[in-house]
């Protein structure tokens, strides 16, 4: 699974892609929050504030209740400020 | 309407020149209707830099555009999104949407960008003169703009 982090999230889990093996149980998007939270310090102040985590898989918004699967990608961002 | 016309990149834009090309080679537009968006220099910004999320980008445009083509009848739709390093003064977006009629183009063109603001994937981060930066927050405001053209059907 390919994990993608924009904006201040890259900046704190200290990546911008990251390939990931998340075991079975993890099956949603809050699910691979929780997990992704536990790798690091820096992952674990990505997400500290889930109020302001917005996410994506394969390239289309969604909430946390959001299946992943294995060869999902995954991006994480807060609320988006274009225009 | 033939295909949007989408771009996401560094370089600048030309107003002018875009606009242009909506009514080059055909006698049916009636008019066109814009929206630039401009860097501004609040609180001594030196620059902004606009990160976004390749691919997921144009799709979340070319959806956009998609959905306004639905709801007007237009003859045709420019956006055009800068990322990188922008200056103040420096334009940021450019919306276009040419119709037959006003009506269609300005409620597109407002569509447009407010959708833009809320449902495509780019962050700015403003830099300032000192050294001092930090990430542009969303604006419930905007988000309340978008809201309003959903419920609208």
């Amino acid at each position: 699974m390919k994990v993608l982090y924009f904006a201040w999230l890259r900046q704190r889990a200290g990546t911008g892609e990251e390939t990931v093996h998340p075991p079975a149980e993890v099956r949603d998007v809050g699910g691979l929050v929780r997990w992704l939270a536990a790798r690091s310090p820096g992952h674990a102040a990505a997400f500290a504030d889930p109020g302001q985590v917005r996410a994506a898989v394969n390239q289309a918004f969604c909430g946390p209740d959001h299946p992943v699967a294995p060869g999902d990608e995954v991006a994480f961002f807060p609320p988006v400020t274009g225009g | 309407m033939p295909d949007p016309t989408i771009r996401v990149g560094e370089a600048p834009f030309d107003v002018a020149a875009e606009t242009a090309a909506l009514s080059a080679g055909r006698d049916d537009v009636g008019g066109i209707a814009s929206f630039v968006g401009l860097c501004r220099a609040d609180d001594g910004l030196e620059a902004l830099f606009l990160e976004h999320y390749p691919g997921m980008t144009e799709r979340a445009i070319a959806g956009i555009a998609a959905e306004a083509a639905g709801r007007w009848p237009l003859t045709g739709l420019t956006v055009v999104h800068r990322v990188g390093r922008i200056a103040p003064g420096e334009g940021i977006v450019l919306v276009l949407a040419a119709s037959r009629h006003r009506v269609a183009a300005l409620e597109a063109c407002a569509f447009l960008i407010d959708w833009l603001k809320t449902g495509a994937p780019f962050w700015k981060r403003e830099v300032f003169a000192g050294g001092g930066e930090r990430w542009v927050a969303a604006r419930e405001e905007d988000e309340a703009r978008a809201r309003e053209w959903s419920a609208k059907g």
